[in-house]
């Protein structure tokens, strides 16, 4: 019998105390790294928020001649257009993948084919599509178009799939059991238990486009990004900030439209 | 008629649920399947319309052997075999009205299915039915606004419009309160009596069983250990069923005991410190 009071330390994740220092050593010593390496000082930083600051005075007032205003306007609506079309493309090249890459209905071969290309649409950023695009397709929406349908694919067959693999396969297998075929199976028992999310899902991913689509501009894939780079390079600050308010504003009514919408498909 | 021949099933991860269980279920009686849980009871029911795909075994319908049925043959037998879920399996999204006609669905095409156009016979049967299972008025309700006793009426709506010629239930009553779990068990055998169909029922609740079966069998780890009337299950007969004692070898063991061994009071238990 052991003499004396027991402790007690709660069990950590990383096994044994030694390892759980030495990782947290292994974090810092990682940061400290980094930041010498770039060449990042304190002096640096300092001298760079002086400068910032005296940018963001030349930022306003925010103005923009007519022309300018007509530009905006333009270009935005071409931002627009292209999220919407970009959004309903992508969506629909999602369906099948999203399908293909839901573990409990889709076979083995299928379902790796699925995740794999998941895998491939996520590992890069917009940006980075955008400029590969941009070669392949010249400058212009179509670029942008295509960019942003092909993130699409990633993120909403990505999260569209888990949501299959989250439906209550019971009422799947009964549906089954009353001799249905398999397309009536997925049309009764696996539709309408992912509906709502598919709702949810659109409405948001349209939200994301809207904003990728203000931005893949600036590598020449359409709207109003091209605008923005543009004004910058001719130190048109005041033009600047009238873009960014702009861009700002569209942001904030398409997300409140896509929280507004999703709330009421929850 | 339902006849079953040496039915086995041995899943992926190795355990054996059924080890040759054979059983015949024909006219219009209510034979109870009762048996503890893991017993194999619902791996029966899911073999009987291949759910499941059983290991070993035939399954004949009216004659049709179906353990080898592929496709559209497979898909035209399972019209035939009406089946009831202990959690209901309803889809929750859809009316009354469509889980209901969900039973049709093997008589109608993809097309139809989808534009929810069934014959007018199908929908005025559908109507009927949920007159007679107490849901007359309730078909443009959605599922998840119903009660547990409510859904598994839409499940037995469901089953019954298949106009099936056997209704395979398992544990029709477990997520219900006594008195709801009554009246399921005799809507049940009452539907089955109008139609003229036999009812295979899981059920561990033995009272419910007693009362409402023709014909009672016990399943023990994926062995048919009993089966008799009603009368016919005394003492020793649920002995064999829920501890797997054989009445012939093992003389009555007092539960008292067993529960003392269990907790460590038994000075031959090796162990103690
Ligand atoms: N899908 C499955 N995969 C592996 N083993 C299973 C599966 N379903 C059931 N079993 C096993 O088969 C045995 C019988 O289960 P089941 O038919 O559900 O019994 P019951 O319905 O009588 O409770 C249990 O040991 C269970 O663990
Ligand atoms: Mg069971």
């Amino acid at each position: 019998m052991a003499t004396g009071k027991r402790t007690w330390q709660r069990p950590t994740v990383f096994g044994r105390r030694e390892i759980k220092w030495g990782v947290y050593a292994l974090v810092v010593g990682f940061f400290i790294w980094s930041t010498v390496g770039l060449g990042v000082s304190l002096s640096r930083f300092l001298d760079g928020l002086a400068s910032g600051v005296a940018l963001l005075g030349d930022f306003v007032p925010p103005e923009a001649t007519p022309r300018q205003t007509a530009r905006i306007v333009d270009k935005m609506l071409e931002s627009i257009a292209m999220a919407m079309v970009s959004t309903v493309t992508g969506i629909a090249l999602s369906l099948p993948i999203a399908f293909m890459a839901a573990e409990n209905v889709s076979p083995r071969p299928l379902y790796y084919l699925g995740r794999g290309f998941i895998s491939v649409s996520r590992a890069f950023n917009a940006i980075i599509v955008a400029i590969i695009v941009v070669k392949a397709v010249g400058l212009g929406p179509l670029a942008g178009i295509i960019t942003i349908t092909f993130k699409t694919v990633g993120f909403f067959s990505k999260l569209f799939a888990e949501d299959i693999e989250d439906i209550d396969m019971g009422s799947v297998a009964a549906v089954r059991a009353t001799g249905a075929s398999p397309a009536q199976t997925l049309l009764y028992g696996v539709v309408p238990q992912v509906i709502p999310r598919f709702a949810g899902l659109s409405v948001y991913r349209w939200d994301i486009n809207i904003r990728t689509s203000t931005i893949v501009g600036i590598v020449g894939a359409g709207g109003i990004g091209s605008v923005l780079l543009t004004a910058f390079n001719r130190y048109d600050y005041g033009y600047v900030s009238a873009i960014l308010l702009a861009i700002i504003a569209v942001v904030l009514v398409a997300e409140g439209v896509s929280a507004l919408v999703r709330r009421r498909y929850q | 008629m339902l006849e079953v021949e040496n039915l086995r099933k041995t899943y992926a991860t190795g355990d054996e649920a059924l080890k040759g269980v054979s059983l015949s279920v024909e006219g219009n009686e209510t034979v109870a399947m009762i048996g503890p849980s893991g017993a194999g009871k619902s791996t029966f029911i899911r073999c009987i319309n291949r759910l499941t795909d059983p290991t070993d075994g035939k399954i004949r319908l009216d004659g049709t052997e179906l353990t080898a049925l592929e496709g559209d043959e497979l898909r035209s037998v399972r019209r035939d075999i009406g089946m009831i879920f202990q959690e209901y399996n309803l889809v929750e999204r859809l009316t009354v009205m469509e889980n209901v006609l969900t039973g049709r669905l093997g008589y109608v095409s993809n097309w139809q299915a989808f534009r929810r156009q069934f014959p007018a016979d199908d929908v005025e049967r559908a109507y009927e039915i949920l007159d007679r299972v107490g849901l007359g008025g309730m078909e443009n309700k959605r599922v998840d606004e119903l009660s547990g006793g409510q859904r598994q009426r839409v499940g037995i709506a469901r089953a019954v419009i298949q106009q099936p010629k056997i209704l395979l239930v398992d544990e029709p009553t477990s997520s219900l309160d006594p008195e709801t779990s009554e009246t399921v068990m005799t809507l049940l055998t009452d539907i089955a009596a109008d139609r003229g169909i036999p009812v295979l029922i899981n059920i561990h609740e033995v009272d419910l069983a007693l009362n409402h079966a023709d014909r009672v069998v016990g399943l023990h780890d994926g062995e048919l250990v009993f089966e008799g009337t009603p009368a016919d299950l005394d003492e020793s007969g649920l002995d064999t069923v829920y501890r797997g004692a054989d009445p012939d070898e093992t003389p009555q063991v007092p539960r008292s005991d067993g529960d003392t061994a269990r907790d460590g009071l038994d000075p031959s238990v090796p162990g103690g410190t």
